[in-house]
């Protein structure tokens, strides 16, 4: 059923898949975690209340995320023209991806922020500490167990919409499962496929999780 | 107005805030002086804005109107770099401890440090001394959460200090912390002020710890200043009835005077008297018969003092009770039956 050549095009995929989570995880902490602090900061209870830019960020932000990923590929798509030069191919699928993960990762990164208990934050200021030291000192590393958290979570949802990028053409497993397993009616690659991203799923979640553990020094051992 | 002896100057403060459009007032017409080196108490009730005033003291909360004038310098003028360089004179410590839960104990008390642009070696030097000071150098590399309230208010005031400053504000220090740990605690603060001679301002709603380490307090009541003063005036001759709840503790332990039978006086002694049987003496030489109510005796400043209520038959004997106590220097008032 599975010929070595198909060996090869799963394995190729799995590493595009990989190295797609890799990237889109970072660009869009690059682009997330920033807005993700500045809706906190700018929230009327934060370091520094700015109400109108907090709501349009945050709605923008709202926008982006109710729309489903598959839609939102599509209805972007003269703006990835613009941006990337084409609208099908794996550089199209990034910049699909991170338009629609990064908003996403700034709500986890907000999420996690506000765990912090707001006493931290006075005791902080107490001591004459300014916004951005409370940010860079206070803020981000206690949240630190929850942010690595918020990768994880981050990193799997994102191996979800970049199958889906295959739609595009957007390489990974993705691609395959609707190329080989869809168009071609090949079950076997298609339930391989399956069986590929869901290992892959288990291995961030149970390694990420260990490494969230560890970090958190409010577990008493 | 400046006066030298004072290290914070409080003038006719005003705070509210504004929920859901509408003006709540937290503080009114709040005029305080803090002498330098003293342990100034403020009590209150709950909800009566003593946590607001001492935010209102470092600025965290920004007043209405009025100033707050520390060590010379008015606050409300100080442009923001400077406002946060003036914080770091006045350290201050919470109810919750409030420590930075993913640091440990030493890094906790470096914290300050690293944000006032101290070297990691200095601070980590300073640090030290500091947790040897509250006596907690064997715990620095514990992390907040394998360390007990006590400790981790211990670890809490090694870091308020640690960019010595001038004052430390202790909000609602000691109220999440058992009675001897409490005491722990207050002596603590008691040695500070006694060695390096820091200002302490202590935030309470219990007269306890007031009477434990204040030599001076004030009482918030309804968002003003009730009164302030030497401990030991306010215990003995309270002027308000605010006072009165909160020294005679009447809100935690009410005493219920039923109306109709006899009067009801208090008396207030200090320690001379306890110890001689005054009322013993009193029945015997006035042949009058008292039933004592209440009674209760506590230490301020190294003193016993106590108070007590007593139950007099009729008008007439309270009124011999009365001139009989005050004859001997003891202050004695009546109780209002609803009291």
């Amino acid at each position: 059923m599975l010929e070595p050549q198909m060996i090869q095009t799963l394995a190729q995929g799995t590493l595009e898949s990989i190295y797609m989570i890799l990237a889109i995880t970072v660009i869009s902490y690059v682009i997330g975690l920033p807005l993700g602090v500045f809706l906190v900061a700018s929230d009327k209870n934060g370091i520094h209340p700015m109400p109108g830019a907090n709501w349009f960020i945050g709605g923008i932000v709202n926008i982006l995320r109710s729309v489903p990923f598959l839609i939102l590929m599509i209805t972007i798509q003269p703006l990835t023209r613009m941006i990337v030069g084409t609208t099908i191919g794996p550089k199209a699928a990034i910049f699909a991806l991170v338009v629609s993960a990064a908003p996403f990762v700034a709500r986890m990164v907000e999420q996690s922020l506000l765990e912090i208990d707001h006493g931290v934050v006075e005791a902080a200021q107490s001591m004459g500490a300014s916004n951005l030291q409370i940010i860079t000192k206070v803020l981000l590393p206690e949240s630190k167990p929850s942010l690595l958290n918020g990768v994880l979570v981050s990193a799997t949802t994102i191996l979800g919409y970049s199958a889906m990028a295959g739609v595009v053409g957007g390489g990974g497993l993705g691609d395959i499962a609707i190329r080989y397993g869809y168009n071609r009616y090949d079950t076997g690659t298609m339930l391989v496929t399956v069986v590929l991203l869901v290992i892959m799923v288990q291995l961030i979640q149970s390694i990420g999780a260990r490494i969230a553990k560890r970090s958190d020094k409010r577990i008493n051992d | 107005m400046t006066n030298d002896n004072n290290i914070i100057q409080i003038n006719d403060l005003h705070k509210s805030f504004s929920i859901k459009g509408r003006e709540v007032v937290a503080l009114e017409d709040i005029n305080l002086n803090i002498h330098k080196g003293e342990i100034f108490g403020i009590i209150g009730l709950s909800g009566a804005g003593k946590s607001t005033l001492v935010r209102c003291i470092n600025f965290l909360e920004k007043p209405t109107s009025g100033s707050v004038i520390f060590d010379g310098r008015d606050l409300g003028t100080l442009p923001a770099a400077e406002l946060r360089k003036a914080r770091q004179q006045m350290g201050m410590i919470f109810q919750q401890f409030n420590l930075l839960m993913q640091r440990t104990a030493l890094e906790n008390v470096c914290f300050p440090l690293e944000l006032a642009g101290v070297s990691k070696a200095d601070a980590k030097k300073r640090a030290l001394e500091l947790l040897e000071i509250v006596g907690l150098a064997e715990r620095a590399g514990a992390y907040p959460v394998q360390l007990s309230g006590g400790q981790k208010q211990r670890v809490a005031i090694a870091r308020a200090l640690a960019t010595e400053p001038k004052v430390l504000l202790c909000d609602e220090a000691t109220s999440a912390l058992d009675p001897q740990t409490t005491a722990s605690i207050l002596e603590l603060l008691r040695k500070l002020n006694r060695e390096m001679g820091i200002t302490v301002i202590i935030i309470t709603h219990e007269m306890r710890v007031i009477e434990d380490v204040c030599k001076r307090v004030a009482i918030i009541a309804d968002h003003r200043i009730a009164e302030v003063g030497p401990v030991l005036d306010i215990f003995t001759h309270p002027k308000t009835d605010a006072t009165r709840q909160l020294v005679y503790r009447e809100d935690e332990d009410p005493v219920v005077y039923h109306a109709g039978e006899g009067r009801f006086l208090r008396i207030v002694y200090n320690g001379s008297f306890a110890l001689e049987p005054v009322i013993a003496k009193m029945i015997l030489d006035l042949h009058i018969p008292v039933n004592i109510i209440h009674a209760n005796l506590r230490s301020i400043e190294g003193d016993t003092y106590g108070d007590m209520v007593v139950q007099v038959p009729d008008l007439m004997g309270s009124e011999r009770v009365y001139q009989y106590l005050r004859d001997r220097g003891i202050a004695v008032e009546e109780v209002s039956q609803d009291a």
